[in-house]
């Protein structure tokens, strides 16, 4: 007869030793590019073009670039996002739409990044003609990310207690009204966790923008959104293996900024879901 | 007026829920539109189960089967090593962690997912990679084990969280009423919560698996890229999205070559669309 207890001790240990086997080289990975990356990191790498062929120089268009693809992304998956979830939440009856729509979004999250880098080069790039430019690569990161931004703010708005609607409803308000003064003001901080988060997923990506605005290297900064722009992940993408003999710190160096810009994007949101559990008025 | 107003509200609103639905169908639209016109040159069945895959030379031989069976084995080598890595990690998690420490793994998990794969690409190229090549004493560290590996990582976060909340959605009650009949804590979660959470864990398993199918950057920068029927974990192969990511750039839009990647689109969308419904029905079931 075994020993339930002595059982229970190994098994508990193994479990821990699984979690230690996830946990520890995430940190590792974390420590390792923060230590070798950090000497690279300077006013000059931050704000400079990228010299020599990319062997030298910064990384500056390659953060502009980003920023402006994050932002498109958001202006255009935000609005549409939010409408989805208040639909899905509040107006939605249990029909067969509603199944089709959720299943819709369930497998929008899961069609894999490079197909929706297709998706744009056929839709955008060729289809509509925007050629492969900050448009085009915005609208694909912002169909990529629109998942995530209705699941989050779905939740978000399904949590405001139902009784919060009923009296606004009894007080003569109407639906909209209901909605406008009294869930989404309460949802906010969910929806924009959830909007951080996607900033974050699609600052990261690099395969549904390799056909779709990234440039390997562009010598100077972006004029209009029909330009093309460099790209953070793609950059790191290039320097790594497309490009030979670049200095190590520059690769460590680039890949700590792209870390750095997803992970603070990460902790803000988990700061903000912290801050709203803890003020929660139900 | 106000009716007026409310009723365009209303509108925008149903069309906004109607979007994804509409993008869904975009894309499957637009890879068959792309896709579909390779056919006109090569048999679908020749396509499937072509075993070369030589987009540029003339005549083209475009046979993906050596890209599908890199696909599984990659797929098939994360798997492995990231299921029950995550899963006893979400046992732990959810059912032994103290308190405190729970959301510092919480957390942690959520770091993992968060780092992009192309970061997670290059820290595999350069530390796992010669590891890779000098443990097993091979001739280049790119392999499909190399891939695994690192893919292994990707599909983690995925099945911690899902198979988390299913064994916390596991009802209180099952839990008590095992305590009750003495048992330990550790039957309880084997002979109980495994059970009772069973269809959740399927399910955290499927979109893990169907994560690492889809990924992309990671799997391009480490696995070797050699277009080769594979034959073992320890030589380098190509996966079907490392294909389209690596060729597009190349493939001259309208040519052959550039209708046969949107191909390998449609492939990648079945694949994922099937493991996406298929685990939203067993996450239901649960409920």
């Amino acid at each position: 007869m075994r020993n339930p207890q002595r059982s229970q001790r190994l098994a508990f240990s193994l479990l821990f030793l699984a979690t230690l086997l996830i946990v520890v080289p995430v940190g590792m990975v974390i420590v390792i590019i923060c230590q070798k990356g950090i000497g690279a990191i300077n006013w000059q790498f931050l704000t400079d073009m990228p010299r020599q062929g990319m062997r030298a120089g910064g990384i500056f268009p390659a953060i502009i670039g980003t920023i402006y693809l994050v932002l498109g992304a958001i202006v255009f998956a935000l609005p549409i996002g939010v409408m989805a979830a208040i639909y899905l939440s509040e107006y939605s009856r249990d029909n067969l739409l509603t199944r089709v729509i959720k299943l819709a979004i369930v497998n929008l999250a899961g069609v894999p990044s490079v197909v929706y880098g297709l998706f744009g080069l056929a839709l955008f790039v060729v289809f509509f003609r925007f050629g492969a430019s900050i448009l085009s690569g915005s609208l694909t990161l912002g169909v990529m990310i629109l998942p995530l931004i209705v699941t989050a703010s779905r939740e978000a708005l399904e949590s405001v207690p139902y009784s919060f609607r009923e009296v606004s409803l009894s007080l003569g308000a109407s639906k909209w009204q209901t909605i406008r003064h009294i869930v989404l003001p309460n949802a906010v901080s969910g929806i924009l966790t959830g909007t951080i988060l996607g900033l974050g997923r699609a600052a990261g990506e690099t395969a549904p923008i390799l056909f779709t605005v990234a440039a390997f290297y562009l010598p100077q900064l972006p004029h209009s959104i029909f330009d093309q722009v460099m790209a953070l992940p793609y950059h790191l993408y290039v320097i790594s293996t497309q490009v030979p003999n670049v200095d190590e710190k520059i690769r460590y160096g680039t890949a700590l900024v792209l870390l750095t810009l997803v992970l603070f994007m990460n902790l803000v949101a988990i700061i903000v879901r912290y801050q709203f559990r803890k003020r929660k008025k139900w | 007026m106000r009716r007026i107003k409310e009723f365009i509200i209303e509108k925008f609103i149903l069309l906004s829920g109607l979007a994804s639905v509409l993008f869904v169908a975009l894309i499957f639209l637009f890879l068959l539109k792309e896709g579909l016109a390779v056919f006109k040159s090569v048999t679908p069945l020749d396509f499937l189960f072509g075993k070369s895959w030589y987009p540029i030379s003339e005549p083209a031989r475009l046979g993906i089967l050596p890209l599908i069976l890199g696909s599984l084995l990659v797929t098939l080598g994360a798997a492995v090593i990231s299921i029950p890595i995550g899963v006893a990690c979400a046992i732990y998690i959810a059912e032994v962690a103290p308190a405190r420490l729970k959301e510092v793994l919480k957390a942690g998990v959520e770091l993992l997912a968060a780092i992009p794969s192309v970061v997670l690409g290059f820290i595999g190229m350069i530390t796992l990679v010669p590891w890779v090549k000098s443990v097993f004493g091979l001739p280049t560290g790119l392999t499909a084990l190399s891939g695994s590996i690192i893919l292994a990582f990707m599909a983690m976060p995925t099945i911690v969280s899902i198979a988390e909340d299913a064994l916390y959605s596991v009802p209180k009650s099952y839990k008590e009423g095992a305590f009750a009949l003495g048992a330990t804590h550790w039957q309880t979660i084997y002979r109980v919560m495994l059970p009772a959470a069973s269809s959740g864990i399927l399910a955290a398993v499927m979109l893990g698996v169907g994560r690492v199918i889809g990924e992309t950057m990671a799997v391009m920068m480490i696995t070797g890229n050699a277009a080769v029927m594979p034959r073992s974990f320890l030589e380098p192969i190509r996966t079907l999205t490392a294909t389209i990511a690596a060729e597009m750039g190349e493939a001259v839009v309208g040519s052959e070559h550039y209708f046969a990647l949107f191909t390998i689109g449609i492939v990648l969308f079945i694949i994922s669309f099937v493991i996406n419904v298929s685990a939203d029905l067993f996450l239901h079931k649960r409920q």
